[in-house]
């Protein structure tokens, strides 16, 4: 941590003259006057994306952001400047337009110091340079030819290659003073198949917080065209889907987006906080079936939704949300903790130092069960399969949640039979989950590709689940 | 502070010339700065004050048919020259592309019109905290069901940008936004329900009063409490005007150019088709004065002009940048980032009468998820709205589906209403479309 703290005022303030003494007088300005709570958050962050699209390397950009967010907090109140330029000037004067949210009171010092150190849960070093150029282009050009050379139906092949790098450095009003060096890289290939003047399109892909070197290890970027080759093969055959309530298998891994949008987003304690969430109030309420048990665990080397110390500068947990079906914990920043008597959980998270933070997830996922996942399906007379996921959202408030599946399978007496394209499932976040009667001892997490957006602001994310039969859900689809 | 004009247009001959030293062939640069107030009002307290204040380049460098680009939030020169030098260095790297490049010169927009888009607004915290306020106190006045708030929120912005190549074009202007929005939640019993309503203009002197947006959060969020959810089954669908402009934004999503030569759109090779009832017409305006989507040119710095989309139900263009044109064999439209301000002619029924014209069915005033794939046309989202029967309002219903194709929902579409008075850079009315499969329990 404290090399990794000597790296950040290395990025970030020694380029604009800040020291300790200039971090304090800033910090100073901040909490004058009645201000409970404030912080500095200073941010460098460098992005390079690279797109193969109709077999040609066809475009790359490179981008540079760089700026600091300010917050003061006095009550339930907040104020918040951001600026681009890191020198002193423009510093307290963002200071005082975020202090602005107090009218009079007393000043406060305080002094700055490192936070206790926190072990990397990734390495520190720079993706962007993690391959040469000409190698990222060789295994962008190698999977734009295996999705091809896969099947002849294959029509067209996008790849997309990125590699990302954020530099952080916050200063609380304890005067405590956090690092993180973030690395994350993202490869995801989409391709259109066609057959008899029928088109379909699937993607896949992968990614986490280390090196570029990850998607040559075994194989693993290559497996991402076959696997997105199949998909889209899978689609040519889909039927409609039949429409109406039924029993609904979820597949192990990145289908865990339930849970991100059934469950997470309503125990944002903010929400929770305000009295706007669907579960708000029931803590210690059965809120799910007995077998189920979920997390965000924030600390898994490496994930693509972890981070070693949050936008707070709180180390990250792994926070117990629903235990045994029994609602036992909400996802907490500073400021949303404080006022409700908690601990920060180490979930403050924000899109960039131009936003404030909020609390957000980082890995959802539910613990396994002990049902073997052939066994499950066995059980299922007539129901739905659902393999793949294109995303979904929730109004936290009514609980109503909707995703949208890409690859799913009718269950026909106990068996995976035809694939259905254009379902949609919806239902209600509080009673979704107490309609869990098995569970797969097959834990998976996503693989990394995870966004989620909230109020404007995208984080990366991560969700994992085992094998779950959900005894009815509303699928939605064309066939009556 | 904004930065003004005439500095970011020295940046941007700063940048062409950099790129020209750094050995590219040609390239194209933009920078915007942008500057503003956005405060939260909730539960008649000041929630948030944020301050507002953004700034950026991107540069784009060809080294004959090799594409290269960079941007950057830091704008002193010595980041300039490395964005520059990071776009060499990426296009050196890229495939030769024969149609990379900027518009051909004889597209740009040499004389455009003024479109009267920049209105600042002279506001300080305390104005904006009682025009909060008042919005947020309107909606809770409405209905004693109204009993929590996610806020009422303020917000203004000023910006301007300029965009240059090194064909000689030079070209900018100021724009202004201001929006108010609330969003309020209605309870009965162990029902909660939240929904809002906003308006966002060029001109502030235009947003709707503070109550009237209020009230209209809370009268939405009323009257969804106590939804049920339907049986599965067919019926006619209208989708409130409100929650209608996605209809024509995966039409024109679909005639993209990019779309298009890909092959990823379902209405692949469809100009000159008819994929609507023949009353129907969608057009294009990109230079309605104070309109939130008018530009005088687009991202390449070509001309922007009014166009037919569709005419008497026909396909009568796609949507073009210089690069898909190209890969087609056409001449750009003017549509590099996007289309501005679209518009479907709309009939003489108002909404009211149209439930009256359909009887039976149902209303649709919010959609959930992403589930429209723009390659196949398939549509399936999640729903909420009003069981109509007899042409009126029978019960709120929710946790329902609506699902089809959007070929069909072209082909089917029964009427649009005249009730076009919609916050947002799309004009429509509502769509009465004939037959959707509604999944519930």
């Amino acid at each position: 941590m404290s090399n990794t703290l000597d790296l950040a005022r290395e990025t970030l303030l020694s380029p604009a003259d800040i020291d300790d003494s200039r971090l304090q007088h800033i910090m100073n300005k901040l909490m004058s006057s009645r201000v409970d709570a404030a912080d500095l958050y200073f941010q460098y962050s460098r992005n390079e994306s690279w797109v193969l699209d109709d077999g040609i390397i066809r475009e790359g950009s490179f981008s540079l952001e760089q700026g600091a967010g300010l917050r003061a907090i006095s009550g339930e109140k907040t104020g918040f400047a951001y600026t681009e330029d890191l020198h002193l000037d423009s510093l307290l004067e963002a200071a005082a337009c975020a202090h602005a949210i107090t009218r009079a009171g007393e000043d406060r010092r305080v002094a700055v110091a490192a936070r206790q150190a926190v072990q990397p849960l990734y390495t520190g070093d720079n993706p962007l340079e993690s391959l040469p150029d000409e190698d990222k282009i060789r295994l962008m050009k190698e999977l734009d030819a295996a999705a091809r050379a896969a099947d002849p139906r294959v029509k067209q092949v996008t790849v997309n290659l990125v590699a990302s790098h954020d530099t952080i450095l916050v200063l609380d009003n304890e005067g405590h003073l956090a690092a993180d060096l973030r690395p994350q890289v993202l490869c995801y290939v989409n391709v259109i198949v066609e057959q008899n003047g029928r088109r379909e399109q699937a993607g896949t892909g992968g990614g986490m917080r280390g090196s570029l070197t990850w998607f040559l290890e075994d194989g693993r970027a290559l497996s991402y065209a076959k696997e997105a080759v199949r998909q889209a093969l899978v689609n040519l055959e889909a039927v409609d889907t039949p429409a109406g309530a039924m029993t609904v298998v979820l597949g192990p891994g990145w289908p865990g987006i339930l849970l991100h949008e059934a469950v997470g987003h309503g125990l944002e304690g903010d929400f929770n906080r305000k009295g706007l969430s669907a579960f708000s109030g029931r803590m210690g309420e059965k809120v799910a079936s007995p077998l189920c048990t979920v997390v965000d665990n924030g600390t898994l080397p490496g994930k693509r939704g972890s981070l070693t110390v949050d936008d707070e500068g709180t180390p990250t947990s792994n926070t117990m949300l629903i235990e045994n079906g029994v609602l036992k914990g909400y996802m907490q920043d500073k400021f949303n903790a404080r006022l409700m008597g908690m601990e920060p959980t180490g979930n403050g998270r924000r899109e960039s130092y131009a936003s404030l933070p909020l609390p957000r997830m980082t890995n959802t996922y539910m613990l396994p069960g002990e049902n073997e996942p052939e066994e499950i399906i066995r059980s299922v007379k007539n129901g739905l399969y659902a393999v793949n996921f294109a995303g979904g959202q929730v109004d936290i408030t009514s609980g109503k949640f909707v995703f949208s599946l890409s690859e799913a399978y009718l269950i026909e007496n106990g068996k995976v039979t035809a694939p259905v394209k254009g379902a949609t499932l919806i239902g209600n976040g509080p009673e979704v989950l107490t309609r869990v009667s098995m569970l797969g001892n097959d834990l998976a997490l996503d693989q990394g590709v995870g966004t989620c957006g909230r109020d404007g602001q995208s984080v990366p994310v991560g969700v994992g689940q085992p094998t779950m039969k959900v005894d009815e859900i509303t699928v939605g689809g064309t066939a009556v | 502070m904004n930065r003004s004009i005439e500095q970011l247009e020295s940046m941007v001959a700063d940048l062409l010339a950099e790129a020209r030293k750094q050995g590219a062939s040609a390239a194209d640069a933009a920078v915007s700065s942008s500057a503003g107030l956005s405060l939260t009002v909730r539960l008649g307290e000041v929630e948030t004050i944020e301050h507002t204040r953004d700034q950026g380049l991107g540069i784009t460098v060809y080294f004959g048919k090799r594409k290269g680009s960079a941007n950057t939030t830091d704008l002193k020169p010595a980041a300039l020259r490395e964005a520059v030098s990071k776009a060499c260095t990426i296009a050196r790297n890229t495939c030769e592309d024969d149609c990379a490049g900027l518009a051909d010169p004889q597209f740009l927009a040499r004389d455009y019109p003024e479109l009267d888009l920049y209105h600042p607004w002279d506001i300080d915290t305390d104005q904006a905290q009682r025009l909060a306020e008042e919005t947020e106190q309107a909606a809770r006045d409405f209905d004693v069901r109204i009993n929590n708030s996610e806020g009422a929120t303020l917000s203004t912005q000023t910006g301007s940008f300029i965009y240059g190549n090194s064909n000689g074009f030079v070209g900018g202007y100021p724009t202004s936004r201001h929006s108010l929005s609330c969003v309020v939640l209605a309870q009965d019993g162990e029902c909660m329900q939240r929904d809002y309503w906003y308006d966002s203009r060029r001109d502030w002197q235009e947003l709707a009063p503070p109550r009237t947006i209020g009230e209209k959060a809370a009268a939405n969020a009323v009257a969804k409490l106590n939804g049920r959810k339907l049986g599965t089954r067919q019926a006619p669908v209208i989708f409130r005007a409100d929650i209608a402009p996605h209809l024509l934004r995966s039409l024109t999503g679909a005639l993209r150019g990019h779309a298009q030569y890909r092959h990823s759109s379902f209405l692949p090779d469809s100009l000159e088709q008819q994929i609507f009832p023949a009353w129907v017409s969608v057009t294009e305006d990109p230079h309605i004065p104070k309109g939130l989507a008018s530009a005088p040119f687009d991202n390449e710095g070509v001309a922007t002009n009014p166009k037919a989309i569709i005419d008497r139900g026909v396909i009568q263009t796609y949507l073009l940048d210089s690069y898909s044109g190209c890969k087609l064999g056409l001449p750009t439209t003017g549509n590099a980032g996007g289309v501005r301000n679209l518009a479907i002619a709309s009939g003489d029924l108002n909404l009211e009468q149209m439930l009256q014209e359909m009887g039976t069915g149902l209303l649709v005033t919010e959609l959930m998820g992403q589930g429209v794939n723009a390659v196949t046309g398939d549509y399936s989202r999640g729903a909420a709205g009003f069981w109509i029967e007899n042409g009126e309002i029978r019960y709120p219903v929710e946790e329902i589906t609506i699902a089809g194709n959007l070929k069909d929902m072209y082909q089917q579409l029964l009427a649009v209403g005249n009730d076009t008075d919609i916050p947002g850079s799309v004009r429509t009315g509502s769509w009465w479309i004939a037959q959707m499969t509604i999944a519930g329990n």
